[in-house]
């Protein structure tokens, strides 16, 4: 365990000194998430234009779920997101067969080489937004609630990890694995919408199996609807992640079983 | 003897001087090769397109449930849309997206551009633009081919929703707008790529013109429930033309005067986008300096 944080720290170490290599490359990608981020709460500003409630959310609740949200997947970016987006091109080419030689967990050495510092400079922006949005609601969180949400974000990122690494290890099966990616994206645009919307078989899929719609609106809860048991959402979130997370470890072991390497 | 020596660079002498040569011309026949060429390759990618479409289902539905909600604590029509027309605005935004939205093109020319590649085109009696444009045009052919049960399948699923104008006019602007959309779309991508003349990392630009694009195009929601202070603004944006502009024509929420206004104003965008893909390739063209070719 000792052994795999010091790598990690190298690795993390790396990651910045190559990142402050092209400085302006590193804003604008962090002007690039801003702006998809503004988009959203743009979004909300012209939905609450026409309306006063999405289910029994108000405005400012749907804000804090924007903004937990934008908390979880700008983690999950910083930490894992480049990795396992390359982890396709990585069997496609071949190059995967370095990492799988290393003497660490292959798991581990493909979802750890590189450290996104603009995301968590964007997951700050993620903090300010539900800081603003409870002040907004005259919610003042006891501790044990900020305590919880924490624990609830790490469980949501995790829910993240395990649904990229699922997709992108389909790419052992197809070569061009670009759609894969948008399959990431697409899923999680329903994880930004209060969970009260949805309904029927769709809300049981994204509840249990693929559990996006969990990941933002457990944490939310927490912190905005304080009068209701926060153990509930949270076990549930928790037995979810720990369910996807384990699911696509087996999924992993059982595709790399296939691959076979491409130019060596 | 001359094999060990680099070879002499042409490309400082030639590059200009096809620039500034009239766009070779392209016979139909060339034309049909690069589009056969386009086909074969792009099929590689047909479970990437696939999966994408597939995958692309999520979020309708999910949009779908969200406006359930509204329209259910909401009560009448928001700007004119009821929950019905509402759903159909989405069908027939993610139908046309599927159908003329650019996927994969602006990133390749900009990688041969970047990777020195299209030093091969250069060199040969081809106009790169045409190129680029049979290319697309077999994309978007294998895509819709691949796509196409899915798409039947949210048709069939909500069939209730779907409110086709019986007009044959409204067909007619409908597809001639469809087809501007399309040029729009293209020679944005195409125009944006060309910037790899200039600048070696060109997808933080291109995301950046994306969030404009995603939320002013129609993806998210109509243009027209966005405040009245935002409409003149709206009226004379080149994304409305992507795709807001023809999903209203099939709606038939824009008609008479307005209508022909609004063609009149996508194909000024067309010029434009058309005159600015142009000047790009030339001017970066003059510029370019076939590295590592």
């Amino acid at each position: 365990m000792r052994r795999y944080l010091e790598i990690y720290w190298l690795m993390i170490r790396n990651s910045l000194i190559r990142e402050m290599a092209f400085k302006a490359n590193f804003i604008l990608w962090m002007v690039v998430e801003l702006l998809w981020f503004l988009g959203q709460i743009v979004f909300l500003e012209v939905l609450f234009g026409h309306t006063e409630r999405i289910g029994d959310w108000t405005k400012w609740e749907c804000v804090l779920l924007v903004g937990t949200h934008q908390l979880t997947a700008q983690l999950f970016q910083a930490f894992f997101y480049v990795n396992l987006a390359e982890l396709p091109d990585l069997i496609r080419t071949g190059r995967l067969d370095i990492l799988l030689v290393l003497p660490v967990d292959a798991q581990f050495a493909v979802s750890t080489r590189k450290f996104g510092m603009d995301n968590v400079v964007n997951a700050l922006v993620g903090v300010a937004i539900v800081i603003f949005s409870l002040y907004q609601l005259q919610v003042v969180p006891s501790a044990q609630a900020v305590a919880l949400y924490a624990v609830a974000i790490a469980f949501g990122v995790s829910v993240h990890y395990a649904v990229m690494f699922f997709l992108a290890t389909i790419a052992f099966w197809i070569v061009r694995a670009q759609g894969l990616i948008y399959g990431y994206y697409n899923v999680f645009n329903i994880a930004r919408f209060p969970d009260v919307i949805y309904r029927g078989v769709f809300r049981v899929i994204f509840s249990y199996i693929i559990p996006v719609i969990l990941v933002a609106n457990v944490p939310s809860r927490l912190l905005a609807r304080a009068f209701d048991s926060p153990w509930n959402g949270l076990a549930q979130l928790a037995g979810a992640a720990v369910f996807v997370v384990v699911g696509t470890r087996l999924f992993w072991h059982f595709a790399l079983r296939r691959y076979s390497s491409a130019s060596s | 003897m001359r094999k060990g020596r680099p070879g002499p660079d042409f490309s400082f002498a030639l590059a200009p001087a096809l620039a500034c040569a009239p766009g070779s011309r392209m016979t139909l026949a060339t034309f049909w090769k690069f589009f056969d060429i386009g086909i074969q390759n792009t099929f590689v990618y047909r479970w990437n397109f696939l999966l994408r479409a597939v995958f692309g289902i999520v979020p309708l539905v999910g949009t779908v449930f969200l406006w359930q909600a509204i329209f259910a604590s909401s009560d009448g029509p928001i700007e004119g849309y009821e929950y019905s027309t509402m759903i159909f605005y989405f069908l027939v935004t993610v139908v046309l997206d599927q159908l003329i939205t650019p996927t994969e093109d602006e990133w390749q020319i900009a990688a041969e551009i970047r990777d020195g590649k299209i030093s091969a085109y250069l060199i040969k009696p081809m106009n790169f633009l045409g190129y680029r444009v049979a290319l697309y045009l077999s994309y978007r052919l294998l895509y819709v081919a691949v796509v196409f049960v899915p798409i039947v399948a949210l048709a069939v699923i909500f069939r209730e929703h779907l409110h086709f104008p019986s007009n044959p006019m409204t067909w007619l602007a409908f597809a001639v707008s469809t087809v501007m959309a399309a040029g729009i779309q293209f020679l944005i991508a195409y125009a944006l790529a060309m910037i790899a003349f200039w600048v070696l990392e060109v997808s933080t630009i291109i995301f950046i013109l994306y969030s404009f694009e995603y939320f002013l195009s129609g993806h998210v929601f109509p243009l027209d429930i966005m405040p009245a202070w935002l409409q003149p603004f709206i009226k004379w944006s080149p994304f409305t033309y992507e795709l807001f502009f023809p999903a209203q024509i099939v709606m038939e929420r824009v008609t008479g005067r307005a209508l022909a206004e609004g063609l009149c104003i996508q194909a000024g965008w067309l010029v434009a986008t058309y005159l600015l893909a142009r000047l790009l390739w030339a001017r970066g063209v003059q510029k370019y300096q076939a590295v590592g070719g």
